[in-house]
């Protein structure tokens, strides 16, 4: 069953919308697109729904790397972590998420903060 | 300089300040505050702990802020401009001029403010941001408080502040909550000199804000902020301000306010409104 973040949040599907419109943003974002120079986007894109809708509270169940296996070696500035989060708001916004479930979201992702920044 | 002429002069600043290139500014939105009267990223009446501007490590950024402030007796004038380094260092001086209808004279004051962030981080990590300030203050128009027996026209305030942005912290809404100590030798800000003639010493006063951003652009909240009250000749009491923010987007930001100042200078109950609008590098 769905728990209360990732329906809030408009249910699987709804999170799979986010992650596309994300992706729309980060193709255009300049301060981080070359971190993604070598990545299999694909599969990105398949891992980042599960993250998401694992993190919003399931029912899905993550299966990639850790946050700190993933970003290690990347040397990721706390702009460029900035510059993630912003793109997230606008697909977020874009998909209409109501600002409570942005909100509950974000909180949760930005405790990865010390998983991915400077490693 | 007549008030006019001055805010002629800072207008083509704010314009010059706000064409320019959008490059540093990798922080979110709001996150740079405002300008507080006393030039500092903050509140209206509060310095918070966070650095103005948007300038992450390695960037630069800055504010200008044209703020007025009506109460019944007195009118404020203010004009700042603040710089934010490296999201580590902010530099600020404000210029105030505080209007006193009744006697029809008027009082300036300098302020230059620093601010250091010591640890901490406003949205990330376990620990709310941490910072330490001071504001080096010269009243320019010393014969008021001096009639009032305040001892000096010029000292220096410092402050530790800590903010902390909580996400979803009320109802899904983010909480902003700010909390300063200062020690101070200043009577109302320092608009009336600084210390009292029978030799009263400086003061511990606590001064804090709470904000609940609406969503992104919109921040509704309060201040309060103790006062030290070192004349034998005049109350003064603590301030307080119901406040909203604007943050259409990371040029510019606009604060109002309804403010309570108490009694200034023996005029009883002043209580007005704040305007402040910034332009942000």
């Amino acid at each position: 069953m769905e728990t209360t973040c990732t329906r809030a949040s408009g249910g699987e599907a709804g999170i799979t919308e986010i992650v596309d419109a994300f992706l729309v943003e980060l193709s255009e974002d300049q301060d981080v697109l070359p971190l993604f120079a070598h990545t299999d986007i694909e599969r990105f894109r398949e891992k980042l729904i599960e993250l998401l809708c694992d993190t919003a509270g399931g029912p899905c169940t993550y299966s990639g790397d850790s946050m700190r296996d993933t970003h290690r070696g990347m040397q990721i500035s706390r702009a460029q972590f900035n510059s993630v989060v912003e793109d997230l708001i606008r697909a977020m916004e874009r998909e209409q998420v109501p600002v409570g479930a942005q909100n509950e979201l974000l909180r949760r992702l930005a405790a990865m903060y010390e998983d991915i920044v400077y490693l | 300089m007549p008030e006019r002429i001055r805010s002629l002069l800072v207008a083509p600043l704010l314009l010059a300040l706000s064409a320019l290139d959008a490059g540093a500014d990798s922080r979110l939105l709001a996150t740079g505050g405002g300008t507080q009267f006393e030039g500092q990223a903050g509140g209206g009446i509060v310095p918070w702990a966070i650095i103005s501007g948007y300038a992450e490590e390695s960037e630069w950024g800055g504010a200008v802020a044209l703020t007025r402030s009506r109460v019944d007796d007195f009118e404020l004038d203010i004009a700042a401009v603040s710089v934010g380094v490296h999201n580590r260092y902010e530099l600020g001086y404000a210029r105030q001029k505080l209007g006193v209808e009744p006697l029809g004279l008027s009082i300036e004051q300098d302020v230059f403010g620093a601010k250091l962030r010591l640890a901490g981080d406003l949205l990330y990590g376990d620990l709310p941001q941490l910072s330490a300030g001071l504001q080096y203050k010269r009243n320019r128009d010393f014969a008021v408080p001096a009639s009032l027996q305040a001892d000096s026209r010029d000292g220096v305030d410092y402050y530790l502040a800590a903010s902390r942005l909580w996400l979803g912290g009320l109802f899904g809404r983010n909480v902003l909550t700010s909390l300063a100590l200062r020690s101070t030798e200043a009577n109302q800000t320092g608009l009336l000199g600084f210390g009292a003639a029978d030799g009263s010493d400086r003061k511990w006063v606590a001064e804090g804000s709470v904000g609940v951003f609406l969503d992104r652009h919109w921040v509704v909240g309060v201040e309060y902020r103790q006062k030290p009250d070192l004349l034998d000749t005049v109350d003064e009491d603590d301030w307080a301000d119901v406040f909203i923010g604007w943050f259409p987007n990371k040029r510019v930001g606009l604060v109002a306010a309804f403010v309570d100042l108490g009694p200034i200078a023996g005029l009883p109950s002043q209580r007005g409104w704040y305007l402040s609008v910034q332009i942000n590098r």
